[in-house]
């Protein structure tokens, strides 16, 4: 059953003919850079979705053990998901009967919960981690280690790292972003099912609020330390940038990267309750932004360029040298830039009165040695954020180029 | 036991009446006897079967355990399909088997302990043999899990025997090494206990029955007495109301037969058992005795499959070659956990472990679930 059939269908009953019209209209309008908040992205193309595509409101994250000992059944099933996010990023069900219209005896091919809702915007974007190659034991498992790129190559450990090898790593990951947390949460879940025995959930992670914005045409969101974040991210319009600093080029390494982007994700918790404690003026020093208008200390407006040469009354710099927007700023990290799209997590609370809250933080990059590396690197030496929040959860993966056409499949050009 | 059999139980139902009504009666399987049984001498390090070539017909097998161990002996068609068997021959017992076998390739299994895959050995079946029609094939099924349940029931009523008698006589010790092992022959065919609604949760209810009004009574019952303050001296009366209980729904399971698609449920059910009570370790909280739990629905789970096996190779064979290789990933899986003759108590196993097992049991019930529509097709 086709999801968008059912909603324009419930459009006619309710608000007659014209305004189905309308919203079919809406529902066709794939482009990623225009979809509307229900509408569908499309799922091929040159590069994966759910990198430069606006960012969605919603996440679900995970990342996957291969249980498997076959190349051939991981290939299969890399085959199997690609058609079935295929047909999800399209408002279908994940298999070809549906949820409800295969026989009563057999359990459903689909799960259903998104049955009537649209699109959303829904992406789901794949990546390989450094132990698809190479385990921790050093087997390479599925005759791949010579295709690891060397820009794959494992994060350092950072000063402060908190991080739980339990929620870190993984061989695989699929990023389901969406406009509906439902729609999002769908995707990963019939995955997951048609992976069992090829794969198993290491762990996973969902996120209601993005804290970035991939485009000019969005407006920059809110962390929950209540700052506007990611304002100089890269963003879908600036092509130049995006080849410098995105996308991995002919000549970066093995060509099957060729197209695609390498990730890193970082579970921050934030330790809220501290930081609301913190004086209006201390939070904004540390960040090196006003909190209202996201201008960078001395500046007016977000956009402008922060100045940190500029010193205030008492021969400081009005931007502090261990503030946040200085030692992330590319100026001072060899022009390093990044795309992010995290998003916000609450995870409940942490059985101490406290909300288990903070940043799921994604960036894309053409190599993480030249760009997450020696931001972090800087980060975690000196940023006075840190008193407020801890790294708990570590992972990175290489992010094959697009799906090209139906028949092409995920990692393809990996496994040749 | 399950909190939802009631309405598992009705959805079945519905779906099975036209299957129940192909299946013929169990009427003649006694065909003409071997000039004489063939003689099996079981000890606890070999299976010697006197004759590996029959001709076709009802065989009857005389197994004599000459070992120290309690034994069983089986007679298997491919993928481990129980064509008969006898269960429980205590050390120094001879026991008869009688099983009717068309032509074919066979495997004879002793299993001393009563564990594992057993010591196989190869049995050839001669004659003719026109290949089953397909609506045979499948029921054919209900016989062959019919038999099973029989063999099965067979070993619960005098497992519980000498269980009951244990408490009764105040054997603490010997009650706990006997707890495991009856429950053992009760979980391998859950999916017919569970057809008489109002007995499951007598003998297998856990302590949760009390808020639904019930009188906590059955294994379990007795299994927190035994392990928590190791005073069953009261006991007597639950331990006779378990075996009255066991006598009860053995004479019913006994006579039931389940429909080719109950069954492809039941082969399911018993996985989703596992996973949601024997991976939790909820089933056995006082005993940790839920590895052996887990063993008995994995091996209820296969020997349902079993008898549809023959309809699942006609209709479906690449589906046969997917549960054939999951079936012994999650023997592999779970065999890492064996303690002699039993298993690991649920509590020594670290979460890396049960998450193996878990995975396992995933990557087996998917391909299970997709059973039922090939039966029903």
């Amino acid at each position: 059953m086709n999801r968008r059939r059912a909603i324009a269908l419930a459009g006619i009953g309710v608000v007659g003919a014209g305004a189905a019209a309308s919203a079919a209209a809406l529902l066709r309008d794939d482009h990623p850079a225009t979809a509307g908040a229900s509408g569908a992205v499309e799922f091929y193309g040159e590069q994966q979705a759910g990198i430069v595509t606006l960012a969605q409101d919603r996440l679900h994250f995970v990342a996957f053990d291969v249980v498997t000992k076959s190349r051939d059944r991981l290939v299969e099933m890399l085959r199997e998901w690609t058609e079935a996010a295929a047909r999800m990023a399209a408002g279908k069900d994940a298999g070809l009967i549906g949820a409800v219209d295969g026989i009563p005896e057999a359990p459903p091919d689909d799960t259903g919960e998104a049955l009537g809702l649209p699109p959303s915007g829904l992406t789901l974007t794949i990546g390989f981690g450094p132990s698809l190659f190479r385990n921790a034991d050093g087997v390479d498992r599925f005759g791949l280690a010579a295709q690891r790129p060397a820009a794959l190559a494992d994060l350092p450990r950072f000063p402060g790292d908190a991080l739980d090898p339990k929620i870190s790593g993984g061989d695989l990951c699929v990023q389901a972003c969406a406009n509906d947390p439902q729609v999002a949460v769908h995707a990963i879940r019939n995955l997951a099912r048609i992976g069992f025995g090829t794969v198993s959930v290491r762990w996973s992670q969902l996120g209601f609020g993005r804290t970035s914005s991939t485009s000019t045409a969005q407006a920059t969101p809110r962390n929950l330390f209540g700052f506007k974040d990611g304002t100089a991210n890269l963003k879908a319009e600036e092509e130049g940038l995006l080849r410098d600093h995105l996308w991995v080029q002919p000549g970066d390494g093995p060509s099957w990267m060729e197209g695609g982007s390498y990730s890193v994700t970082r579970k921050i918790r934030m330790l809220v309750e501290t930081w609301d404690r913190t004086p209006l003026a201390e939070q904004e020093a540390i960040v090196g932004r006003a909190k209202g208008s996201g201008a960078p200390l001395g500046g007016k407006d977000e956009f402008d360029e922060p100045d940190f040469a500029v010193k205030g009354e008492d021969g400081e710099p009005t931007i502090a040298e261990v503030a946040h927007v200085r030692l992330a700023h590319p100026d001072q990290n060899g022009g390093a830039r990044l795309l992010r799209r995290g998003y916000n997590f609450v995870d409940g609370s942490d059985g101490l009165g406290r909300l288990n809250a903070g940043l799921f933080f994604i960036a894309y990059q053409r190599d993480p040695r030249k760009q997450f590396v020696p931001v972090q690197t800087a980060l975690a030496r000196n940023d006075v954020m840190n008193e407020y929040i801890r790294h708990v959860s570590s992972g990175l993966f290489a992010c094959p180029p697009g799906v090209r056409e139906k028949g092409d499949f995920w990692g393809r050009a990996l496994f040749g | 036991m399950r909190t939802h059999r009631i309405l598992a139980l009705a959805a079945a139902g519905a779906l099975a009446g036209g299957a129940l009504a192909a299946c013929s009666d169990d009427a003649g399987s006694e065909g003409d006897a071997a000039a004489g049984p063939i003689v099996v001498n079981a000890t606890d390090s070999v299976c010697e079967v006197a004759t590996t070539d029959v001709d076709a017909g009802t065989v009857t097998f005389k197994v004599t355990n000459k070992g120290v161990k309690v034994t069983e002996f089986y007679v298997y068609a491919q993928g481990d399909r129980v064509m008969g068997e006898v269960e429980n021959i205590a050390p120094g017992l001879s026991r008869e088997l009688h099983v009717e076998l068309p032509a074919g390739t066979y495997e004879t299994a002793c299993k001393p302990g009563m564990v594992g895959k057993g010591i196989r050995g190869a049995l050839k079946v001669n004659g003719s043999a026109a290949p089953l029609t397909a609506d045979a094939a499948l029921a054919s099924a209900t016989e062959s899990y019919q038999r099973y349940v029989k063999s099965q029931t067979g070993a619960l009523l005098e497992q519980t025997q000498q269980f009951v008698a244990a408490v009764k006589g105040g054997d603490v010790a010997k009650a706990k090494e006997l707890f495991p092992i009856a429950r053992t022959y009760w979980e391998r065919i859950e999916p017919v206990a569970e057809i008489f609604g109002d007995l499951d949760p007598k003998i297998d209810g856990r302590e949760e029955v009390i808020e639904e009004g019930m009188e906590f009574t059955g294994f379990h019952r007795i299994e927190k007495d035994l392990w928590t303050t190791g005073d069953i001296s009261k006991d007597g009366p639950l331990a006779d109301k378990l075996m009255a209980d066991v006598n009860e729904i053995v004479a019913k399971a006994n006579a039931e037969k389940l429909s080719p698609l109950q069954l492809a449920n039941g082969a399911k059910e018993l996985l989703d058992e596992v996973a949601s009570g024997k991976i939790t370790g909820e089933e056995d909280r006082y005993s940790h005795t839920d590895l052996w739990d887990f063993a008995a629905n994995l091996e209820g789970s296969k020997a349902a499959i079993a008898s549809l096996r023959p309809a699942l190779e006609q209709r479906a064979p690449e589906l046969v070659t997917q549960l054939d290789t999951e079936f012994a990933n999650v023997e592999t899986t779970l065999g890492k956990h064996r303690a002699g003759d039993g298993w690991k108590l649920h509590n020594q196993l670290n979460q890396d472990e049960l998450k193996e097992l878990s995975d396992s049991i995933n990557a087996l019930a998917e391909p299970i679930s997709k059973v039922a529509a090939v039966v029903a097709k």
